[in-house]
């Protein structure tokens, strides 16, 4: 009885075995017949931007099946540092490039070429019940920081304010602590007043801000549902409100909103350009309003 | 024919053998890989930064009291919910309700021990938390209280089957010796049933929080994360930050080697002794009762 159960199983794991086999197999002859034609590209850089970066060259790929473009992140600094080096074809940066760095690319033979690829803007919400409708970024930074812990402070209703915020590992967060609690100062040590609730994703902010009256967060533009309200927001120092919309990011209006840049060794041409060049197409940009960063037209 | 049969019978008893040698080995394995990497924050972190209580990796602020304290407040709280409920919910079962019944009750308890925790998180962001704040006018509803809630009900499976294995093995002589003193089947079952399956019901309950220590993923979502210190019993009303929701959602982040890496192991050290400390708590109370078994019998 027991022989015949095992025979039959040890013959199952043979044919299982023997089955993957063959389909690596099969993988491996076609990956070697693309190779003969392949054109290799090296982007490396930003975190925030590789997400980004993925999703363009997945479908890059998908379009020029002879290229490969490997896309890794690392960080705005090993991105341009590697460029500097000449060691990648593309950097990506959620940064511009300082003068030092260029400096010393030019001292490596490298000149660094500068694109605006895509913009990435953080909308300030609030519940729709909220008669809050603009906040200055001093505001903005006083409520997260934990100096205003109450909507009458700011002339809204007599309620709590329940601060939201994404955790400390997303690169939002980070933009967030230096342009707005920190408003721009790198000397500024201020942090997140300690009750900030952190939330893993976007969509536990936004179903809490939804829900609950007393509640501001803020998210990336393109998570930003309809159900929500979102906040204008001042420049330091002044007292115009502006929403946060494609047009307002794109004329610089609108202030809590970066650059995502990407960098080659001179003026690309060849794959490097024609790459570039379909990132600014409509396909490349319409990935870029997919995946909740703000959409940027050539020149 | 006698011989292959034994030829497998070996190849299955070794096969046994080393799956059980196994398991010691990747549990001293785990230990030693959490020690190598948790015990440089000893020295990478002063210890007063450690033990302080401001939780902000990005920044240096490495305050682990949050979010030891955070952990055992949702612990302690999902104990209060869960072993009344669990206790008396084994005593319905295995005492109380008609055979017919039992026999769905108890398949129904073991589902809901395989319900995922990600979608009881689900459930505690679109209906637990905004109920909770709507009624008892809180600022938020992801506090302290909502993961307890959640946190009770994946400890509930695990207390009510493993209460209700033990009072099933209470003999049936003791029911019916106390029913022939003339006691009521509630005196009964209160004052002789349940004490007789004590340890094993300590034991239900130690497992159980042990299964809500370790909890992750329900806590990350409906506890708000934010790593207050706890200093009155209002934290049950307000947000706090775990141990577990902190290793998860950091360590994806974390660069190999830098001191917020070896805290955010030291902290799953921590987890790892408490968990530990529970299970060993549960083993000694069940060694105990079978040398009663043992005892009774003799």
């Amino acid at each position: 009885m027991k022989k015949h159960l095992i025979f039959p199983l040890l013959l199952c794991v043979f044919c299982l075995i023997l089955a993957s086999c063959q389909s690596t197999d099969v993988n491996n002859q076609s990956q070697n017949d693309s190779d003969a034609v392949d054109l290799y590209l090296e982007n490396k850089g930003s975190d925030t931007m590789v997400n980004l970066a993925l999703y363009w060259a997945e479908r890059y790929q998908e379009i020029h099946n002879n290229v490969r473009i490997s896309v890794t992140g690392g960080g705005s600094g090993t991105g341009i540092s590697s460029l500097i080096s000449n060691t990648v074809d593309i950097a990506n940066a959620s940064r511009a490039i300082k003068d030092n760095e260029i400096e010393l690319a030019e001292e490596n033979g490298v000149t660094p070429v500068e694109f605006i690829v895509a913009r990435d803007a953080i909308g300030v919400i609030v519940n729709p019940e909220n008669p809050i409708n603009n906040l200055t970024l001093e505001q903005i930074s006083a409520i997260y920081s934990g100096e205003i812990n109450n909507w009458k402070e700011l002339g809204g209703d007599d309620r709590p304010i329940v601060r939201l915020s994404r955790e400390t590992n997303s690169g939002t967060h980070v933009y967030f602590l230096e342009a707005v609690i920190r408003l721009g100062d790198s000397d500024d040590k201020t942090i997140f007043s300690a009750d900030t609730l952190l939330l893993p994703s976007s969509e536990g902010i936004i179903s809490e801000v939804r829900d609950n009256p007393n509640a501001i967060g803020y998210d990336g533009l393109g998570y930003i549902t309809d159900d929500v309200k979102v906040v204008g927001v001042s420049n330091l120092g002044d007292k115009i409100f502006v929403l946060p919309t494609i047009e307002t990011v794109n004329t610089n209006q609108y202030p809590i909103a970066r650059d995502l840049y990407m960098y080659t060794n001179g003026e690309p041409e060849g794959l490097i350009l024609n790459y570039l060049d379909w990132i600014f197409s409509e396909e490349g940009q319409d990935i870029v309003r997919d995946l909740g960063f703000v959409p940027v037209v050539k020149e | 024919m006698s011989k292959k049969l034994k030829s497998s019978e070996v190849i299955i008893t070794r096969g046994i053998q080393l799956s059980g040698f196994s398991s010691i080995l990747f549990v001293l394995m785990i230990l030693f890989f959490l020690l190598y990497e948790g015990i440089p924050a000893l020295f990478t972190v002063p210890l007063d930064d450690l033990f302080s209580s401001r939780w902000y990796p990005i920044e240096e602020y490495y305050g682990i009291i949050p979010l030891l304290l955070g952990s055992l407040v949702v612990t302690l709280g999902a104990s209060m919910v869960a072993v009344p409920f669990g206790i008396l919910t084994a005593v319905y079962i295995s005492e109380i309700a008609p055979a017919w019944l039992k026999e769905i009750l108890k398949p129904l308890v073991e589902l809901l021990a395989g319900f995922p925790s990600v979608v009881l998180g689900f459930l505690g962001i679109l209906v637990v938390s905004p109920f909770l704040r709507d009624v008892l006018h809180l600022p938020t509803g992801l506090t302290a209280l909502t993961g307890s809630l959640l946190l009770g009900g994946i400890a509930i499976p695990t207390i009510v089957s493993i209460s209700e294995d033990a009072l099933n093995n209470v003999p049936e002589t003791y029911r019916q010796g106390s029913l022939a003193l003339g006691l009521t089947r509630w005196q009964t079952i209160w004052g002789v049933t349940v004490p007789a399956a004590r340890s094993g019901i300590l034991t239900a309950i130690m497992l159980g929080l042990g299964r809500t220590i370790g909890e992750t993923m329900t806590v990350m979502m409906v506890t708000g994360n934010a790593p207050i210190l706890p200093n009155s019993l209002k934290v049950l009303f307000m947000p706090i930050r775990t141990m577990t929701a902190t290793i998860a959602s950091e360590m994806g982040e974390v660069a190999t080697g830098s001191p917020h890496y070896h805290v955010l192991f030291f902290i799953a050290m921590v987890l790892f002794l408490f968990t530990l400390a529970v299970n060993i708590i549960a083993s000694k109370i069940s060694f105990s009762r079978m040398k009663r078994s043992e005892r009774i019998l003799s």
